[in-house]
């Protein structure tokens, strides 16, 4: 089943709070996911400066010394800062190459996720437990998708949870289940990009970070994904500055949106939505299925229309 | 698409006997409450998305929800009105009996589904699959409905104020379909048909109980060309291709074609198809009398 949430802010009132408001929406979706859970969160990032998430599943690695080689590797300054079974590396290296090294050299690990917006936490169990083990509620920032897990064709394991991020500042979650992620996966394996599991919600992070590495802008990457991606899906995308959202054209899988002056969220469910302030003034809507949906803060700072900038038109088109 | 609609609600059906909060009273207390009460009038607030939000009631009474609903509200609905000031999610009025389901807003996928009588108005659009399987529900729509809406329908009245998105009518049995504005696309099986008195009438009197406007010589009617009702076995093949889209009864006297020969069949059917369903538009005064015979449910049956 799962369930999906995503938020992104418009306007700075909301973002001191960004974490808790996710939280609060997360809560709401553990009934559709009581397994696992997991968040991805975009701050405004620091210029220069790379963060990469690593997981250690199941040891307790020497954080420092593998901050301290990884430094030597990258000929960079490497900052350490571990979080449970996580670990944050903020380097002002190269961060496709850290994440690179850390996948090849440190087997102990997974990395979660790199960029220089995102960070991003996941763990089995209660997700109520993993936004309070990994602080959700304390954190601030522009925007955060999310993720309850009700795991139906791979074990529960903190590898098969959600979000899923393999390029930079680029992550997804999904509801659905992708039908042709093995062939796919070898494609995409032989166009560089690596794979950490079998799960086939990675290769549609995959899929996007190919896309946006050719060149593909992220409406265009997901038109291409409409095309290639075979199988049910309703997913909330996170990337630089921005947040999207795309349901499969048949649109089994359930999704709700809506935007105030402040901020666009989506869920699953509209109960998730209703925790949020201001919610009683929101347009809600149901996204067409296999229409592209963008919202950017880029668009928003160069003054373009205050409301979303979908790929097609605006979002007041329907329930379709 | 604005849930807040710029129209005032309502009057309310009359003095509320209670208000439940749903901030404060569990979910199940007042469905509780509503299944024991034989009359008056309840008022819902702070729904907040619940699901199942007045599902099951079987009295006379009214209830009226103030904010938006979730899954299957007032799902197995019989004899009471619910009417919801906001939005519903998937399965609004799932099963309904009898009695009035209405909402102010958009319903998201498969209103109506599977209704047996009564009515439902969204005054909003309502998703897709409306009236999914519906055996018996009028479902008034003031908006659009989305793709496949009344799929597999088989009894009852779907009108549609707005435009209708792709595959309206897919495989349909029975059911009659009326839209106002643009059907992007009808699906298998599913034909226009011409709109006699009898039909008028019907849609009079829906669009006078939903009130939300619309004259019937503004419409269009669609329903079944009734061409999936029994088994061709010549289509066993194509059944088999996937290509069980374009079967038709047409086909029987093509019996042992050769393989290549029943391709060439399959393009001819799609032809044979758009005549035979012009045809019963021409047949329709013989042939229209509203069926009241049971479908046969072999092909049915292997498509779900």
């Amino acid at each position: 089943m799962c369930g999906i949430v995503g938020l992104f802010t418009k306007t700075p009132k909301h973002r001191p709070e960004l974490g808790r408001l996710t939280a609060l929406m997360l809560h709401e979706m553990r009934d559709r996911g009581p397994d696992s859970a997991g968040f991805a969160i975009y701050d405004e990032g620091v210029a220069g400066q790379t963060r990469v998430t690593v997981l250690a599943e199941y040891t307790t690695p020497d954080w420092d010394v593998i901050g301290k080689d990884l430094a030597i590797t990258l000929g960079a300054e490497v900052e350490v800062r571990p979080i449970r079974d996580h670990a944050v590396f903020v380097t002002n290296g190269d961060g496709r190459a850290a994440r690179q090294w850390l996948i090849d050299e440190v087997a102990e690990l997974d990395v979660l996720s790199y960029g220089r917006q995102i960070e991003l936490f996941k763990s089995v169990g209660d997700p109520d437990l993993v936004a309070v083990n990994y602080d959700l509620a304390g954190r601030s920032g522009t925007h955060a998708i999310a993720h309850t897990r009700m795991a139906t064709e791979s074990a529960v394991t903190t590898n098969g949870s959600h979000p899923f991020a393999t390029g930079a500042d680029t992550c997804l979650v999904h509801n659905g289940s992708l039908s042709n992620h093995n062939q796919l996966r070898e494609r995409l394996m032989a166009a560089g990009e690596s794979f950490q599991t079998e799960n086939d919600t990675e290769v549609a992070a995959g899929y996007l970070s190919w896309r946006l590495r050719e060149g593909d802008d992220i409406e265009l990457a997901l038109k291409n994904a409409l095309v290639d991606l075979d199988g049910f899906y309703t997913f909330a995308i996170g990337i630089e500055n921005g947040f999207a959202i795309l349901r499969d054209p048949i649109a089994c899988k359930p999704a709700v949106v809506a935007e105030t002056d402040d901020w666009v969220a989506m869920s699953s469910e509209y109960r998730a939505i209703a925790q949020l302030p201001g919610v009683n003034d929101a347009q809600v809507w149901e996204p067409d299925p296999g229409r592209i949906y963008t919202w950017s803060l880029d668009d928003l700072t160069a003054g373009e229309a205050a409301s979303a900038t979908s790929a097609t038109t605006g979002p007041v088109g329907g329930t379709r | 698409m604005s849930k807040t609609k710029a129209a005032k609600p309502p009057p309310l059906p009359g003095p509320v006997s209670h208000t439940f909060d749903l901030s404060e009273t569990t979910l199940r207390e007042m469905n509780h409450a509503l299944h024991q009460a034989e009359s008056g009038t309840f008022a819902v607030v702070n729904p907040r998305g619940a699901h199942a939000v007045a599902a099951g009631i079987f009295t006379d009474i009214d209830v009226v929800v103030n904010g938006s609903v979730g899954y299957y509200c007032a799902g197995m609905h019989q004899h009471g009105r619910v009417r919801v000031e906001g939005n519903a999610s998937t399965g609004l009025a799932e099963n309904i009996m009898s009695g009035e389901v209405r909402i102010s807003g958009n319903a998201t996928m498969s209103a109506g589904a599977t209704g047996c009588g009564g009515l439902v108005v969204v005054e909003g659009n309502a998703g897709a699959r409306c009236g999914i399987s519906m055996k018996g529900v009028d479902i008034v729509v003031g908006g659009n409905v989305g793709h496949m809406s009344a799929f597999m329908a088989q009894a009852g009245n779907l009108v549609v104020l707005g435009d209708a998105d792709h595959d309206l009518g897919d495989s349909i049995y029975e059911a009659e379909l009326f839209v106002r504005g643009t059907v992007a696309s009808l699906g298998s099986d599913c034909v226009e048909k011409p709109i006699e008195a009898e039909h008028r009438d019907v849609l009079e009197r829906l669009l006078t109980a939903a009130g939300l406007g619309g004259r019937p010589e503004q419409f269009r009617r669609f329903g079944s060309a009734r061409t999936l009702y029994n088994f061709a076995v010549d289509d066993i093949d194509a059944e088999v291709a996937g290509t069980s889209r374009n079967r038709s009864k047409n086909t029987k006297t093509k019996k042992k074609a050769s393989a290549k020969q029943r391709g060439q069949s399959a393009t001819k059917k799609r032809t044979t198809k758009k005549q035979s369903s012009q045809e019963s538009s021409s047949k329709k005064s013989t042939t229209e009398k509203r069926s009241t015979k049971q479908p046969k449910n072999t092909k049915k049956g292997a498509k779900q």
